[in-house]
């Protein structure tokens, strides 16, 4: 192999796992060092600048970052990053003075963005300090798109949600909520120099099978219910409630139904519960609110006598597959019939844009869906740029805030007049952590303990009423002792060729077997040739150039090396080194290797 | 500064035969120098310990004074160990051995606590043919006392305060041949590949098996000039590659006379060699010395398994002492009765 560039930011960057899974590549081990220091105000400032809404997302990411966290690849569980960072927000104290003001003067242009969500503030955030006048247009009466309409109250705190908000609004952003946009040629005709659509994607799916009218006034589309309880038209619901679909939505759904009156309130999905898209956590809090899921039920007619609803019949399946893997749901001949007073149909959701007239020059592709550049998330139309969950179908906060930095990116180039396509890079520092002969400036041990729970509110409080919030949060001192479970892995081992003396030292110490001193070969050949075969090819393989004495090379597996820097301090001479190295993604108007701290 | 080495270790890591991972031969982290050759010999002996599926309370682990000395403490921390006055080892591990034969006795050593002070006990500790294995981590110095000339120390070699030394070395591996040792190795800390089969071999060997392994001191003797430094001692070591079959494993290739050849260990294992030189006969004493010479007139040092007795009467043997560990024996064993007190007075009339 040749040898490894550890110039090319991307390299380093994928060894912190976490921050490389992160769609906002949030620097995590940065901030949980800060929030192991008790420095909660600029822990969440390093979030804020990546993700705008730490506070949400340390209640409700969908954190992508924990499955990619080096810990669970060899302790039990990862490192639980997202209530992390919920600890930085409970315990920020005031941090208005380090956030940024937009200029009195707009004088760069004029954007408008289309729907309040995550996505839209994130371009509004990143687009009005830059001196960007700005248009905010949604038909909810607040700000926060489906962070307010549809993740109930008990999972995110309104003054929670209404703080972040505000930060963004703040900005100078001139608000037009109530406000339906029925034109984007419309929109396009009046000045702006750019628009951003940012208006998710509103519309359930549906479940057309016999009784789905008449019994209509009892069957729910799950995202207009749970719109329908948020803003507060609603706040009852049936004794029996039936929920279909296997998702987060149909989690919520169950949990506000528990809240609402349900008593008997039971989960009802089509294939295996392992197959459920629910996140495992999710599934996990509705159990524990005694709400039952039944699997391998396949809804087949809604019962009803006289308009009024009755239950759903449900046809039992076995799940077979192929030969080539593909899942099959066969009928073993039985039915059930379960009783019930409310049926909320969470199956699913679509985009939808009656909104857009198909003779603006924006194309729309497969699906329907807008054909948008997933680079730059500009559309055909020069002028639109589309973000969260309007570009590519239904994902999460994070995906929304990550889209809306590019497209806030390719806005500001684009009406400066600059190419779209040529992008920032990211702003890298790689800094020794070295201080004293075997002293690091981060704490290099490495904690065993277990990841801790979060601590909830009880059960029978939280079911009586919808608004309060069921999980606790870590306090001070259980947030420092899993901050302390943080491999630190941005804190990268970096090797100086013509130091080593081939010593042996640091692959006698390393506690996972991470380093080797072996011929060179092809990839493929070294990953099992070494002492520890790398058989993750998702994790990449640190090689040296040749060495002075043997003319072997170093090999190192960075998959489960632990940043303990054993390596650097049993080296003699120094040719490991434990460095520090943060990864900033670029923000709009920003050059590369501004940093923002 | 860590003292503490994180517990967690590779996932995929293997465990042998009693169910056990390299881990569990771990020892206390090291406090020798970063980078001193010794403890990459630590890290050989837990890989060979492992791969034998030994016991590590099945092992009693000795050592006399030096920074060689300290290891014991850095390896096995499940095993005996007796950490005995400077030279003196070999005599604690003939008490030891003689009172229970049942352990596997590993003495580790420095080229000063045996070519110096500990020369005599040494000699008769090979002598004997006591069943050990004796690692002398060799590095031409007294590390732990700063560095001075020891008895290995090569003729011309540079020390570190740029001193030539006029004396001859004294060569553990040549002496041991010469004084009766059944097994006798060279190798280097840093060549794994060698040592571990090599420490495997001895281990498994049924006698007085001597490693001279060179081991560079990286603060005292790893200079430009030292001829124990790693630079040094790569560009002179002969490699003769090796290779240790356990008994349990088939054997798989078998190789044609020449260069390889295949020696069966008192136990069924086998050792298989590539000799550098097919003249070397390794089970015969003359001919191992003459190899050892015949390297050295050429400016270089031959590494591998060097001479072995495969059948050689241990210290138990010749003194046909009690086949049962003493402290099994119980006193019926012990103190007989006066039947055989009698016969053993009547032997002497
Ligand atoms: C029940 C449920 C629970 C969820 N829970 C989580 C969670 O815990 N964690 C997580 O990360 N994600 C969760 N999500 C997903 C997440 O809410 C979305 O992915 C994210 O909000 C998408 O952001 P966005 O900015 O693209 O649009 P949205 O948040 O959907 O905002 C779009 C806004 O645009 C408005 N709008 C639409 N069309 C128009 C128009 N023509 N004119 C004016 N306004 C318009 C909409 O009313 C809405 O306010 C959940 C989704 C659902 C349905
Ligand atoms: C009886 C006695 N004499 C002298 C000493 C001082 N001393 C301690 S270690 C040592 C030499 C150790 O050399 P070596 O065995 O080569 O070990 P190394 O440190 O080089 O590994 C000496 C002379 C001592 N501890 N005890
Ligand atoms: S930091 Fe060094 S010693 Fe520690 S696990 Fe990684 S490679 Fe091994
Ligand atoms: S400890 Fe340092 S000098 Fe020794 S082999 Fe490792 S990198 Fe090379
Ligand atoms: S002084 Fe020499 S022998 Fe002793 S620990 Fe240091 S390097 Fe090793
Ligand atoms: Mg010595």
């Amino acid at each position: 192999m040749k040898p490894t560039n550890i110039k090319d930011p991307e390299y380093f960057h994928k060894v912190v796992d976490c921050q490389y899974a992160c769609p906002a590549h949030t620097p995590v081990p940065e901030y949980i060092r800060l929030i192991a220091a008790e420095r909660y105000g600029e822990a969440y400032m390093v979030n804020w600048e990546s993700n705008v809404f730490p506070g949400v997302l340390g209640r409700t990411c969908d954190r992508p970052c924990e499955p990619a966290c080096r810990r669970g690849r060899v302790d039990e569980e990862p490192v639980a990053i997202c209530r992390l960072k919920r600890v930085a927000a409970d315990n920020k104290g005031d941090v208005s003075a380090a956030m940024p003001v937009a200029p009195d003067i707009k004088k760069q242009g004029r954007v408008a963005l289309i729907g309040a969500g995550p996505a839209s503030l994130t371009v509004a955030r990143d687009l009005a300090p830059l001196g960007y006048e700005i248009d905010l247009f949604d038909d909810q009466p607040l700000a926060g798109g489906f962070m307010r309409s549809q993740i109930p109250v008990f999972r995110l705190p309104p003054e929670v949600l209404d703080e972040e908000v505000g930060f963004v609004l703040d900005l100078g952003i001139k608000q037009h909520f109530r406000h339906y946009v029925a034109s984007l040629g419309a929109v396009l005709e009046k000045d702006y120099d750019a628009i951003f659509v940012g208006t998710g994607a509103p519309r359930g799916s549906d479940l057309s099978i016999p009784g789905r009218e008449e019994a209509g006034k009892h069957i729910h589309i799950g995202i207009d219910w749970l719109a329908s309880v948020a803003f507060e038209h609603l706040s009852k619901v049936g004794r029996r409630v039936l929920v279909l679909g296997g998702g987060n939505t149909a989690m919520d759904c169950c949990r506000t139904a528990r809240r609402l009156g349900g008593e008997d309130v039971k989960v009802v999905v089509r294939s295996e519960r392992a197959k459920m898209k629910a996140s495992p956590w999710e599934i996990e809090d509705a159990m524990a609110e005694d709400i039952p899921i039944l699997s391998n039920h396949v809804p087949k007619a809604f019962v009803h006598e006289d308009g009024q609803l009755k239950g759903v019949r449900f046809t039992l399946v076995d799940v077979v597959y192929d030969a080539d893997g593909n899942r099959k749901l066969v009928p073993t001949g039985e039915e059930v019939f379960l009783e019930a007073d409310d049926v909320i149909i969470a199956i699913g959701q679509d985009n939808a844009f009656p909104w857009i007239e198909r003779d603006l020059g924006l194309d729309f592709g497969k699906w329907d869906m807008p054909i948008i550049d997933p680079v730059t998330f500009q559309s055909t139309n020069p002028r639109v740029f589309f973000g969260g969950d309007a570009a590519f179908g239904p994902e999460n906060i994070i995906t929304a805030v990550a889209h809306g930095h590019q497209a806030a990116i390719s806005i500001d180039r684009f009406i400066r007049g600059e190419d779209v396509a040529d992008r920032p890079a990211p702003g890298v520092t790689l800094v020794s952590q070295k201080m004293g002969v075997h002293e690091w400036s981060y704490d290099s041990a490495v904690s065993p303990e277990d990841r801790f729970p979060v601590p909830h509110v009880d059960k029978t409080l939280a079911l009586k009423d919808r608004k309060v919030e069921v999980e606790l949060g870590f306090d001070r001192a259980v947030a420092y002792r899993e901050a302390e479970r943080c491999l630190n892995c941005d804190v990268q081992t970096v090797f100086i060729t013509d130091k080593c003396i081939e010593c042996d030292g640091c692959v006698d110490i390393c506690p996972t077997e991470c380093i080797n001193f072996v011929p060179n070969g092809d990839e493929a050949d070294l990953r099992g040739r070494l002492r520890m075969a790398a058989d993750e090819p998702g994790q990449d393989l640190y090689v040296s150039e040749a060495l002075a004495q043997t003319g072997r090379v170093m090999v190192k597996d960075e998959n489960v090396c632990l940043h303990c820097g054993l390596c650097a301090e049993r080296c003699p001479t120094g040719a490991w080194d434990m460095q520090r190295f943060l990864y900033q993604v670029t923000k709009a108007g920003r050059s590369c290797n501004q940093s923002t701290r | 500064m860590t003292y503490i080495k994180p517990s967690f270790r590779h996932p995929k890591a293997p465990v042998n035969e009693l169910g056990w991972t390299r881990q569990d031969y771990e020892g206390g982290l090291s406090t020798l120098c970063a980078g001193c050759g010794h403890d990459s010999i630590s890290a050989a002996i837990v890989d060979a310990c492992f791969q034998l599926n030994i016991e590590p309370h099945k092992v009693a682990k000795l050592s006399g004074i030096g920074c060689s000395s300290k290891t014991p403490a850095y390896f096995l921390s499940g095993s005996h160990s007796f950490n005995s006055v400077h030279g003196r080892m070999p005599s604690v591990a003939t008490g030891a051995n003689l009172a229970n034969r049942d352990l596997v006795y590993l003495g580790v050593s420095g080229d000063g606590d045996t070519a110096s002070i500990g020369l005599g006990q040494f000699a008769h500790g090979a002598r004997r043919n006591l069943n050990m294995t004796y690692i002398v981590e060799n590095n031409g110095c007294y590390g732990l006392t700063k560095g001075q000339d020891s008895a290995t120390m090569d003729t011309g070699s540079v020390n570190k305060k740029g001193d030539r030394n006029v004396s001859s070395p004294m060569d553990v591996a040549r002496l041991a041949i010469e004084v009766g040792a059944t097994f006798v190795g060279r190798s280097f800390s840093g060549d794994k590949e060698q040592l571990v089969p090599l420490i495997k071999a001895a281990l498994s060997h049924r006698g007085f098996a001597l490693l001279d392994v060179i081991s560079p001191c990286v603060t005292f003797n790893n200079h430009a000039g030292s001829y124990k430094s790693y630079e040094y001692f790569r560009s002179v070591k002969e490699v003769m590659p090796l290779d240790f079959v356990p008994v349990r494993e088939e054997i798989t290739a078998s190789y044609a006379s020449g260069t390889t050849c295949e020696v069966r260990m008192h136990d069924g294992s086998l050792v298989r060699l590539t000799k550098q030189d097919s003249d070397h006969d390794i089970e015969d004493r003359q001919s191992a010395l003459q190899a050892i010479s015949h390297y050295e007139s050429q400016g270089k040092v031959l590494t591998g398994l060097l001479y072995i007795d495969r059948d050689s009467e241990e210290l138990h043997d010749v003194l046909g002492t009690a086949r049962r560990p003493l402290n099994s024996l119980t006193e019926q064993e012990l103190c007989p009765g006066s039947r055989f007190l009698d016969s053993i007075n009547a032997g002497l009339r």
